[in-house]
């Protein structure tokens, strides 16, 4: 018994133990059970809505049909209109883009200053930012709304863009700010010899050794502004809104028939965008997970 | 002497320059620092405030003392959020740990398609809320989801209602999200895995102890501040879940799966007690202080230490 437990923790030399059978048999169980609800999604937005009703959750679809899709995309009624969920899509790529762009490229400077040009107070500075980055959000609802409505930013994608920026720096100066922890000073003290000044060592030395922070903070960035719900839901209404909280009208207030191929059509394209960023990147989103979970 | 004269406006010019240098760093945090003075500091007094005022659907700034907290303590929606909270939140870790822990071990073990299994695993956490509530809102619905299926399969008798339950809606949710959450676990144990130091593992195995004692005594001991790491990610996110609830069951049946969060949404943007809203913002701000708080100064002081 011993000597196959151990077996499992090298490679195999000679044929395949029990023991192995079983951790791969469990991993593949696994495996199955994160992927099935993505499978179901699939093709229950392949379906007619009479197959749905005929069929049950795992059958596959008899006759795919990719009119759920067009629905969602340009017919599926939000409320009071009706012309699906393309104009939230685009809402949210038009806050999204501007936000994780300010967001990033404040998060770098702020990252500099407070690694590369401590002054006194910086650290107390930097402290206070951080734990901007944990505070439940529901503590800045209520005059978040008021101050929106007051500079007339009110149900606009400009105010929701300005308070992704303004609630992502803590996360972008953080992520910089450990990643230029590691940059070596001797290159920035060499350049202040040569006379370099504070923004050409920044442009011409940092930036462009920063690409991997980059990344892994615009797909932080990205994830978290698109997939947002609770901003979207407290500071936009009717035509500004963002593709979640659209999509959770569409699911959660439809009146008449409940269209689930239509629900599950929608809700794969709001979660596309993000998706493909994981497939594609997937090593720079771990990266940054555990960059937000871990700090140092 | 001509070079008297011509060197000293330019000392004069580049101390000017340098005392520009020595100003720029804070020019530049200057912006980030004031917003965060603003609109993180301020508005936490902001609310307090509110949280002491007589706010009902607009705010009113008339002091009434802790008029609101008592009102918060003594409505049952706000027991039952409470409630719930607890109940998600030891579920939800709990479970979350222990996946996440099985699986990084498991994946731990040279698998050869390790990579992918990785990304099948994590890809929930890519994935927004709301679009996890709506899959498994389809997927539990007892008319066409899950019920059906075994049903179809024969077990003619087969129930599983917890999604219109309100006794087992609550769990509905812990489902959903350990499933979105667990492969964020996985990742974070499987780093740690990969930082014990092998000729440890080596050394034990050679004086005989088998595999699961060497996880059991040796490795998991080595990995505990991962596992402190995980709980503070873990109750950061349920106490905040707010999303997740509002797809899955919109906090029904009736508000059987009512949470802070979304207790404190309704009381402030449609029940007209901002105040009310107010109170319970505070009372999670403070939650999440008194786990955040430790754990970031011991964060800090430990970076350096080592550091």
């Amino acid at each position: 018994m011993a000597s196959v437990a151990i077996d499992t923790a090298h490679p195999p030399r000679r044929g395949i133990p029990i023991a192995r059978l079983v951790l791969f048999a469990l991993l593949g169980l696994f495996a199955l059970v994160y992927l099935l609800p993505f499978f179901i999604m699939v093709i229950t937005s392949l379906k007619s809505l009479d197959e749905i009703r005929t069929g049950n959750l795992l059958s596959l679809p008899r006759d795919p049909t990719l009119q759920p899709w067009i629905e969602a995309w340009g017919k599926a009624c939000i409320g009071v209109t009706c012309e699906g969920i393309n104009g939230y899509f685009w809402n949210s790529v038009r806050m999204a883009v501007p936000a994780v762009t300010l967001s990033t490229l404040i998060g770098a400077l702020n990252g500099y200053v407070v690694t590369k040009w401590r002054f006194p107070g910086a650290d107390l500075i930097f402290a206070l930012i951080l734990f901007g980055c944990f505070i439940p959000f529901q503590i800045v609802l209520i005059p978040m709304a008021r101050v929106l409505g007051l500079i007339g930013l009110a149900s606009s994608t400009s105010g929701l863009i300005l308070v992704h920026v303004i609630y992502g720096l803590c996360f972008t100066t953080l992520y910089f700010r450990n990643f230029y922890m590691a940059f070596p000073d001797e290159l920035v003290k060499a350049a202040m010899i040569d006379g370099a000044g504070f923004f050409k060592i920044f442009f011409r030395i940092l930036l462009p050794n920063s690409l991997p922070i980059i990344v892994v903070t615009v797909i932080w960035q990205f994830t978290n502004i698109w997939n947002d719900f609770l901003f979207g839901a407290s500071f936009t209404g009717g035509g500004s809104q963002p593709i979640t909280v659209a999509l959770n009208n569409l699911v959660n207030s439809s009146t008449g028939v409940k269209e689930y191929n239509v629900h599950m059509a929608a809700a794969i394209i709001a979660a596309l965008p993000t998706l493909a960023v994981y497939v594609l990147a997937g090593r720079y989103f771990v990266r940054g997970l555990m960059a937000g979970a871990v700090k140092g | 002497m001509v070079s008297v004269p011509f060197t000293a406006p330019a000392v004069r010019q580049k101390s000017a320059r340098m005392r520009l240098q020595e100003w720029l760093p804070r020019i530049v945090l200057a912006p980030t620092f004031l917003i965060t003075v603003i609109f993180v500091y301020g508005f936490m007094v902001w609310t307090g405030y509110l949280s002491l005022s007589a706010s009902r659907m607009m705010p009113s700034y008339e002091f009434v003392g802790l008029e609101q907290y008592g009102r918060l303590w003594t409505n049952p929606r706000w027991y039952v959020a409470i409630k719930n909270l607890a109940i998600f939140a030891i579920l939800y870790i709990g479970f979350a740990t222990v996946m996440g822990l099985a699986l990084a071990i498991m994946l731990d073990q040279k698998i050869r398609a390790e990579g992918a299994l990785r990304t099948i695993y994590l890809y929930p956490m890519a994935i927004s809320f709301i679009v996890t509530g709506t899959a498994w809102k389809w997927m539990l619905n007892p008319g066409l989801g899950i019920q059906k299926l075994v049903q179809d399969w024969g077990w003619t008798g087969f129930t599983f209602d917890w999604l219109v339950n309100p006794d087992m809606a609550i769990y509905t949710i812990v489902i959903a999200g350990v499933w979105q959450s667990s492969g964020f676990v996985m990742a974070m144990f499987l780093a740690g895995l990969r930082g014990v130091d092998g000729e440890i593992i080596k050394a034990a195995s050679i004086d005989g102890a088998t595999l699961p004692k060497i996880y059991w005594r040796i490795i998991i001991p080595i990995m505990r501040p991962v596992f402190l790491t995980a709980f503070v990610v873990l109750a950061h996110l349920a106490i905040k879940s707010f999303d997740l609830v509002v797809a899955l069951t919109g906090g029904g049946p009736g508000y059987a799966t009512e949470l802070p969060a979304t207790f404190m949404y309704a009381s402030t943007f449609s029940r007209n007690q901002m105040g009310i809203g107010a109170a319970s913002a505070v009372m999670m701000l403070m939650t999440v202080a008194a786990i955040m708080v430790p754990y970031l100064y011991s964060e800090i002081r430990g970076g350096r230490r080592h550091g």
